[in-house]
């Protein structure tokens, strides 16, 4: 994946987010898609442990935990307004 | 282009009746099965439909525990099978697939259910509908739970029901509050009536799969269910591809593979099904869910201030401290109770039975023996009452989420956290727990890094020599026991870690694991699991002390009393017998008393144990231990508890019997030369043996089970005793013990 584009490991908190792709060749992202990260699902920071890594998202009221190297998988960008 | 399998996720083997030998007919009283996702209030939901009426066995040939209970609808009963919790039907770990084949009738021992409960958790249900889709495609009556409405309401979030049981082909959908029981008596009615409702209409999902694994099932045996072979065109190089291609005959493989290029493409088959069904489940949600689900309880805030990096690491240690804390603290008033009864019992016993063999088989056999035990039993309540709080309330996710760095610096996963702090309970259950670590070798490093945490078996030894020998002075908020105890839970975690670490940098060499977990929300825990969870823990726990603990104590009293010596009894008798003639009173009966002990003690030593424990006493020699301490440890290489039931055994026929406790026997406990068995230097040793040594036959036995052979169980003994026999050596000498 372009490493400028805007990933999962890239969110700022407080804002929310669409997911645009998923870079699926990997199996262990294939079980992250079948828990829900998939594109078109909207998703949230809520926090990261220490060094910032592994993060916390929030999707759909549901709270998964990643690491940065996995997060990068999934390309995202910004939820429109009133979304 | 040939086909290679890629390795398989687990190398357990499951026992299952193969798909072309599935009965054709539904039984009619057949049970119902319960699935949801992991956190999605399954087990209260089950606990509260079913009550006390429940058992818990095992699914043959695997150690995944198989939950049964029945639900009393007016005078029906309803048989419950409570299926592990799971995200999917795509077999990824052992527990889902013990669950796809309960619910295909592929179980042995499990009749085909005649149809499934799914719960659903209101506030997450944009996973549970996922797993839904898939039920409604099993052929089987479907009835879906919607659990936790109050939380949902009090989040703003309402669904509805009458929409969602229209958007799943018109099967009944019931909300229900399972901790307060809203809702039961309508989810018992619909469920009295599932077995009799027609098949589920699915919504229509995927055709050219359907028409794939109908041209495939043409030439294959008539029961294979569509549904294995749907699975075994998505879940590529699983064990249900191996088995679907076998049925195809020569060329299986290739031809599923060819329908997999047709269906998918460049697409991985697993990656398409997400994507298509949470297409539709999202479609779902816009329909019958309102308000965003913007989750701000007290329960979401706290996650949000103990997930900040510092104060959540903080957090975690003064979790843990207060716990260790509560152990020792609030457990001192009941074990004394306990340790004064068993003496009583055993004094009333020995004044009213007539002297001799029967009379010191039950006082120092069967009730000092088993009474040891029994003592520990309230610190055993509250460690797993503390660690069974924890993983209810969502804590230990939570914690695996912050430790995760911290166990990555060892080759490890945050996911390796959860099977450990179970450990501190129980390494069983621990070892079991590591089934959700999805890479073998993280696996096998996690389960030998298990049995070096502190569990519960290991804290009577710990409690009888500390309190014994370690002094109650407070050292800031605690005291210096509690901080020593601390220490050796510290101490068995840094082992565990260091273990862990030097094997994923040699024997189990490999890729860095990756770590993905859903971090359920912090919820109080429900206290009726928490009780029924609790219960089965002292269940087991007695019926050890009733029936391993019970049998080694009689048999090292047996050897600790037989052979007799008749010489021995007759110099002693002698002897007594002068003593009458020239002494009176109190100076009589003090050296009575006297000559009684030493009498005991000849007798003792001349025993089975007596010599065995000086045959082997010189591998000891160097720890400290004297005969009856190595016999002790010797006897406890089965369990390693019973070391306190055989002390107490050893020591309530020597020279220290005249003590009323343990605990006071063992300080005067003397060598032949007068200075005391137990110093400090040699109580470390034997604190740190016991904190290494790997003596629970139980522990062997499920590391043999989970990683399919004797070479890694063989292994974790022999590395975890020569460590324990390394640092008690260590101790002993270092701290001066020896001169």
């Amino acid at each position: 994946m372009d490493p400028s584009a805007m990933t999962l490991a890239k969110l700022q908190r407080g804002q929310k987010y669409v997911i645009q792709g998923v870079d699926a060749t990997d199996p262990d992202v294939q079980r992250l898609m079948v828990l829900g990260l998939v594109e078109g699902a909207e998703v949230e920071l809520a926090s990261s442990a220490i060094g910032g890594d592994p993060m916390e998202f929030r999707m759909f009221g549901n709270a998964i935990s990643l690491r940065r190297e996995q997060a990068r998988h999934f390309a995202v960008s910004p939820a429109g307004k009133g979304e | 282009m040939p086909f290679h399998p890629p390795e398989k996720v687990s190398k357990e083997t499951v026992t299952r009746i193969p798909a072309d030998q599935i009965p054709v007919r539904r039984q009619p009283s057949a049970s119902i099965a319960v699935v949801g996702n992991p956190n999605s209030g399954k087990s209260t939901l089950f606990n509260r439909l079913t009550g006390m009426r429940q058992k818990t066995g095992n699914y043959p040939g695997v150690t995944v525990e198989k939950h049964v209970g029945v639900a009393k609808v007016g005078d029906r009963s309803i048989e419950l099978i409570d299926l592990p919790g799971m995200f999917a039907l795509s077999a990824h770990s052992l527990e889902e697939r013990i669950a796809s084949d309960v619910v295909l009738g592929r179980m042995p021992d499990v009749p085909r259910p005649a149809g499934i409960l799914a719960v659903v958790d209101t506030t997450h249900l944009y996973q549970g509908l996922y797993l839904v889709q898939q039920l409604l495609e099993l052929g089987l009556p479907v009835l879906v739970a919607l659990t936790m409405t109050d939380a949902a309401k009090a989040h703003g979030l309402t669904v509805d029901s009458a929409a969602l049981s229209r958007r799943l082909g018109g099967i009944t959908v019931c909300p229900v509050v399972a901790t307060t029981g809203q809702g039961i008596d309508e989810l018992k009615a619909s469920l009295a009536k599932l077995a009799e409702m027609p098949e589920p209409n699915p919504p229509e999902f995927w055709a050219e799969l359907s028409a794939a694994s109908e041209e495939l099932a043409r030439s294959m045996p008539a029961t294979v269910p569509r549904i294995e072979i749907e699975r075994a065109l998505i879940d590529r190089g699983g064990e249900l591809a191996e088995e679907v291609a076998g049925y195809l005959g020569e060329g299986g493989a290739e031809t599923l593979e060819a329908h997999r290029q047709h269906l998918f493409g460049s697409e991985p088959p697993l990656a398409n099904e997400a994507r298509r069904r949470y297409t539709w489940v999202r479609d779902v949600l816009g329909e019958v869910q309102h308000a965003a689900p913007v989750i701000t309880t007290w329960g979401s805030q706290l996650a949000g201030f103990m997930n900040r990096p510092v104060p959540g690491t903080i957090g975690l240690f003064l979790v843990m401290a207060i716990v260790f804390q509560a152990v020792f603290a609030w457990a001192t008033p009941l074990m004394d109770a306990i340790d004064a009864g068993t003496a009583a019992l055993g004094s009333l016993v020995e004044s009213t039975l007539p002297e001799g063999a029967f009379a010191s088989f039950i006082a120092d056999g069967a009730i000092a023996g088993v009474g040891s035990v029994i003592v520990f039993l309230p610190q055993i309540l509250i460690l797993f009452l503390f660690i069974i709080f924890l993983e209810d309330s969502g804590y230990l996710a939570r914690a695996a989420y912050l430790m995760d760095r911290l166990m990555r610096s060892v080759g490890l996963s945050g996911q390796s956290i959860i099977p450990m702090i179970s450990s501190f309970a129980c390494a069983v259950p621990g070892i079991m727990a590591t089934r959700v670590i999805p890479n073998r070798r993280d696996r096998i490093a996690t389960i030998l890094a298990a049995p070096f945490m502190t569990c519960s078996a290991r804290l009577p030894v710990y409690a009888l020599l500390i309190a014994a020998f370690v002094p109650a002075t407070d050292v800031g908020f605690m005291n210096l026991q509690g901080v020593v105890l601390f220490g050796l839970y510290l101490l068995g975690i840094v082992a565990g870690l260091v273990t862990a670490l030097v094997l994923r940098q040699t024997a189990l060499h490999g890729p860095k694991p990756t770590f993905a977990l859903m971090l359920p929300e912090f919820r109080r825990p429900n206290m009726r699991t928490v009780f029924m969870q609790l219960l089965g823990r002292v269940k087991i726990f007695l019926k050890r002390a009733g029936t391993v603990i019970f049998a080694v104590a009689v048999v090292v009293w047996a050897l600790a009393y037989y052979p007799r010596s008749a010489e021995i009894e007759s110099a002693f008798d002698g002897q007594r017998a002068s003593v009458r003639a020239t002494m009176t009173g109190a100076e009589l009966e003090e050296a009575i008393a006297l000559l009684d002990n030493e009498n005991a003690a000849a007798q003792l030593e001349q025993s089975l144990l007596g010599r065995a424990g000086k045959v082997v006493a010189p591998v000891f020699e160097p720890l400290g231990w004297d005969w009856k301490v190595s016999a002790a440890v010797i006897a406890s290489f089965p369990a390693r508890e019973v070391v306190v039931a055989v002390l107490g055994t050893v020591y309530a026929v020597g020279d220290e019997a005249d003590e009323a406790t343990l605990t006071d026997r063992l300080t005067a406990a003397r060598r032949a030369d007068g200075s005391p068995v137990f110093t400090l230097p040699m109580v470390i040793g034997l604190l740190v043996f016991y904190a290494f040594c790997l003596q629970c036959a139980a522990t062997i036995a499920v590391i043999r089970r989970e990683t399919n052979g004797w070479g890694w169980p063989l292994f974790a003994w022999t590395y975890m005793t020569g460590l324990g026999y390394l640092g008690a050596l260590i101790a002993y000498q270092v701290g001066g013990g020896a001169g």
